[in-house]
């Protein structure tokens, strides 16, 4: 399998923001809450503080560090939740037809037609601000596409000879779907959930900005944007770093999914003859 | 004698990997075809047969490139022949149709106006003079109801009509030259027939030379008058029809024909083993290294 | 006689085909398959011929229980197949299997051999790893590949090699009866002949029955002992192999016999002239002459196969 340049970018990336989050207890100078000094806010960037300090002089590095603890359980497990969800459905629906298929794809067809965001927000008011319910709220938002995908690969699956040959070897209806149909859906799914941490990174910080999301004074890279809004012109550094570190993870997550839906694309490969 | 229509001269091509490095799909492939004649290539998958059509129509794509040899065609080597020179050759002069017609023809526009479009293209015609031309096309070639169907879009025809259409797009130009490249095998077996009648009689009566390529050595044999039979890039052996049938030279072509199953042949002789042709030819990178080119003309000699 | 194996008695198949209007009101109904009747006998080969839409790979999903029957009885040893108080998959798996046409999409590209192998048996109870490698070991051995190629994955084999996996799979638990659906005809020409003689090699050492779908008249009459021909969803002529190759008498066998692309017929066409000039039985006309197509959204005039020879039997025009 040969991988572009694209995807060794996104997975450098991806990467990076992986070991930071990881790493954060270790390598972050400071604590990211306790250690707040008002003595030192807005400091620029300098030796001590590499990004600056923020409005009550925490350090800007040691929250993005923590920050990318923070974008990375919404980006997988928010991605886990709607990857379930839609398999779940698409693929049974695909499988089985019939009513269950109309009905799941009304469903989706609604999904598809309330702006993820506003759905989320709805989400949100319901269960309250916090982290689980950002979870919760993100995870039930994004299945549609998935679901879509999950559903047209099981409807061309289902007529390959091996799932019929899989049905007059006895395997029951569950047994088909995980081991016939499943795998062989992975590649596409799974480019799916990579693109979809990239908007979910995206929706945690904006529901952060608007202060849904992760609750003062625990660092997410949307709430420190939400923060750095009075201060945008006297201390610039603590809106762009956050800012940066927001663009560079999405743009990594995109980079890997793209590479990824290169490499696992048909055409690319090569038939051994 | 007359001088050959198409003659293919130690055309080698292949992909090309990199400056110098090229992996060679076809090796020093000779083979002439005289006006009016169809001449048939058989091979298997992989076995070159289709790229060469690919090469005579100039339409081979990167990374695929010729590294020597000569396309004559009247004469005039098709190699070295300029784009625009080339593109007002197809369609034209050579024209060709395909296995899968539906990919070929155009899904948006009626068979009329594609057929018309030829007219208008290669021969100038106005487009009311074009679909007139069309429908007496879509006669010729035995679609029932020619000016109805001429209104019909590709997905409205059966696989058999669309390849009819082909057929009359092809020789819309009265080509010297029609390629065939597996032009029945996705069709039923009557269907099959049918249109090969059709290419037979039409290009017989047009004068019309024919290359056809399959892997059917019973289309092959009720089609062409000469037959090249190609193996991993190479023409093994080449004859006249009924001596290639009758009396195979090259161990492969033995193979082939011994592999087949022969309708009557068991009401004749009783069912018999078919010939494993892994098991008569002990190693097939030997295959290429001996050829049987029967010279023309030479059965003509015999009684 | 010995009792049939497998028994089709009037078997019917109809799909609802949504037409333009709302709430269904433009559904009609497609006859894929319209009052099959047939037996298999134990260490037959029957094959059902016809062009495409004549419904015979329909006729062959009910018979695997991958389409479900809309009237009509399949029965296994007396035993219904299909219908009501129809087995599961478990008991039908047993007894039909299945040899897909395409080798390359038949195979999961996910499994290697052994996991295909491996997992049928497991479900079906057999759970002794040895056992399990044994029968394995035993089955790519019946059909030309060797127990190390197990541990392969389908991208690393070739065409002819991936039917012979795709033979393993059908005949790994052992059924009676074996569906096969256009078995060669995706495949090289050289390589077809390996698969044929595989093929009857193992019909004759297993005792094996094959149902062969199949449109190449001349793979048909190599194989078969008895020949169905269908025509848009109906048997039009029944018939021992040399009873439909010698003499066939339906206008539409004819036609496919003549139709055959056979380099001895395009030689000497003398030779395939009998097709055409066989003698048609005195005073009988036939239903549909095989050159216009009827309607497939009206249920068709009901005639009947009457029998001309013994075990030859053809569709003739009910006295108008």
């Amino acid at each position: 399998m040969r991988l572009g340049f694209n995807f060794w970018l996104g997975a450098s990336l991806t990467a990076l923001v992986i070991l930071a989050g990881v790493l954060a207890p270790w390598i972050a100078p400071f604590d990211p809450v306790l250690d707040a000094d008002l003595m030192s806010s807005e400091l620029p960037p300098d030796a001590t503080f590499w990004f600056g300090t923020d409005g009550q002089g925490r350090d800007v590095y040691t929250r993005i560090l923590y920050g990318a603890q923070i974008s990375l359980t919404v980006g997988i497990v928010s991605q886990v939740i709607n990857s379930v969800i839609g398999i779940t459905l698409g693929m049974t629906a695909g499988y089985w037809g019939g009513w269950w298929d109309d009905l799941v794809n009304g469903l989706t067809n609604v999904m598809l037609a309330i702006p993820s965001l506003i759905f989320a927000l709805a989400v949100m008011a319901v269960l309250g601000p916090g982290l689980p319910s950002l979870l919760i709220a993100l995870g039930l938002t994004n299945w549609s596409w998935t679901c879509r995908i999950a559903r047209s690969s099981t409807l061309s699956l289902k007529s390959q000879g091996y799932v019929q040959a899989a049905q007059t070897l006895g395997y029951g209806d569950l047994r088909i779907m995980f081991t016939q149909i499943l795998p062989n859906m992975m590649g596409p799914i799974l480019v799916m959930a990579t693109l979809g941490m990239g908007s979910a990174v995206l929706s945690e910080a904006a529901l952060s900005f608007l202060g849904l999301g992760i609750q003062p004074p625990f660092p997410s890279w949307g709430s420190m944007l939400t923060d750095a809004r009075q201060l945008i012109q006297l201390a610039p550094w603590v809106a762009i770093f956050p800012g940066l570190a927001i663009f560079l993870s999405v743009l990594g997550f995109n980079l890997l999914g793209d590479g990824l839906r290169d490499s696992l694309d048909p055409h690319m490969r090569t038939r051994k003859p | 004698m007359t001088a050959p229509l198409l003659d293919i001269r130690n055309l080698r091509l292949g992909v090309a990997l990199g400056r110098s490095v090229h992996h060679p799909l076809l090796k020093d492939v000779t083979f002439q075809i005289m006006p009016g004649e169809a001449y048939g290539l058989v091979g298997e998958s992989g076995s070159g047969k289709s790229i060469t059509s690919l090469a005579v129509m100039g339409l081979l794509k990167k990374p695929l490139a010729v590294f020597g040899g000569e396309i004559l065609f009247k004469g005039q080597n098709l190699l070295s022949l300029p784009k625009r020179e080339m593109r007002r050759l197809r369609g034209n002069r050579i024209a060709m149709i395909f296995q899968e017609p539906m990919t070929a023809l155009n899904p948006l526009s009626t068979v009329g106006r594609q057929i018309a479009e030829m007219f208008v293209l290669h021969q100038g015609k106005s487009w009311g003079e074009a679909e007139k031309l069309a429908v007496e096309a879509l006669g010729n070639v035995r679609v029932p109801n020619p000016d109805r169907r001429a209104k019909n879009y590709p997905h409205q025809m059966s696989g058999g009509l669309r390849q009819r259409v082909m057929i009359a797009m092809a020789l819309a130009c009265n080509p010297d030259l029609l390629i065939a490249d597996e032009p029945t095998t996705a069709l039923d077996v009557t269907v099959q027939a049918e249109v090969l009648r059709l290419i037979k009689e039409l290009c017989a009566a047009r004068g019309t030379a024919v290359l056809f390529i399959s892997h059917d050595l019973g289309v092959i044999a009720s089609i062409c008058q000469r037959v090249g039979v190609m193996y991993a890039g190479c023409l093994v052996e080449e004859n006249e029809t009924r001596a290639l049938f009758e009396n195979p030279r090259h161990a492969y072509t033995r193979g082939l024909l011994g592999a087949l199953p022969r309708l009557g042949s068991r009401s004749a002789h009783g069912r018999q083993r078919l010939v494993d042709i892994d098991s008569i030819i002990a190693d097939r990178s030997k295959l290429t290294e001996t050829r049987f080119i029967a010279p023309r003309g030479a059965e003509r000699g015999q009684p | 006689m010995t009792a049939p194996l497998l028994q089709v008695d009037d078997l019917h198949v109809r799909f609802p085909i949504s037409g333009g209007g709302l709430f269904g009101t433009g559904r009609r109904m497609l006859h894929a398959v319209n009052g099959i009747s047939f037996e298999l006998a134990k260490g037959e080969c029957l094959s059902i011929v016809g062009e495409s839409g004549c419904g015979k790979s329909t006729t062959a999903l009910s018979i695997l229980g991958l389409q479900e029957p809309t009237e009509g009885t399949i029965r296994y040893r007396g035993q219904p197949l299909a219908g009501p108080g129809a087995p599961g998959r478990m008991q039908r798996a047993k007894a039909v299997q299945m040899v897909f046409q395409d080798p390359y999409a038949s195979l999961n590209p996910r499994q290697s051999v052994r996991t295909s192998l491996a997992a049928p048996l497991k479900l079906h109870g057999v759970t002794a790893a040895s056992e399990i490698e044994g029968r394995i070991e035993a089955m790519l051995k019946n059909v030309g590949l060797t127990p190390e190629q197990a541990r392969r994955y389908p991208h690393e084999f070739s065409g002819g090699q991936r039917q012979r996996i795709g033979i393993a799979r059908a005949l790994i638990l052992e059924p009676e009866i074996v569906v096969l659906d256009e078995p060669v005809s995706a495949l090289d020409v050289s390589i077809r002949a390996q698969i044929i003689n595989l093929l009857l090699d193992l019909q004759e050492k297993l005792g094996l029955s094959y149902i062969m779908i199949s449109h190449d008249l001349s793979v048909v009459e190599h194989m078969s002992d008895r020949v169905l021909v269908m025509f848009f969803g109906e048997v039009v002529e029944e018939g021992g192999w040399r009873q439909i190759f010698e003499t066939p008498t339906h206008p539409y066998t004819r036609r496919l016999i003549a139709a055959i692309p056979d380099p001895d017929a395009a030689l000497n066409p003398g030779a395939a002239a009998f097709a055409a000039d066989a003698p048609l039985p005195d005073g009988r006309r036939f239903v549909s002459d095989g050159s216009a197509a009827p309607d497939v959204f009206t249920p068709p005039v009901p005639s009947a196969l009457t029998e001309i020879a013994p075990g030859h039997r053809v569709r003739l025009a009910s006295t108008a």
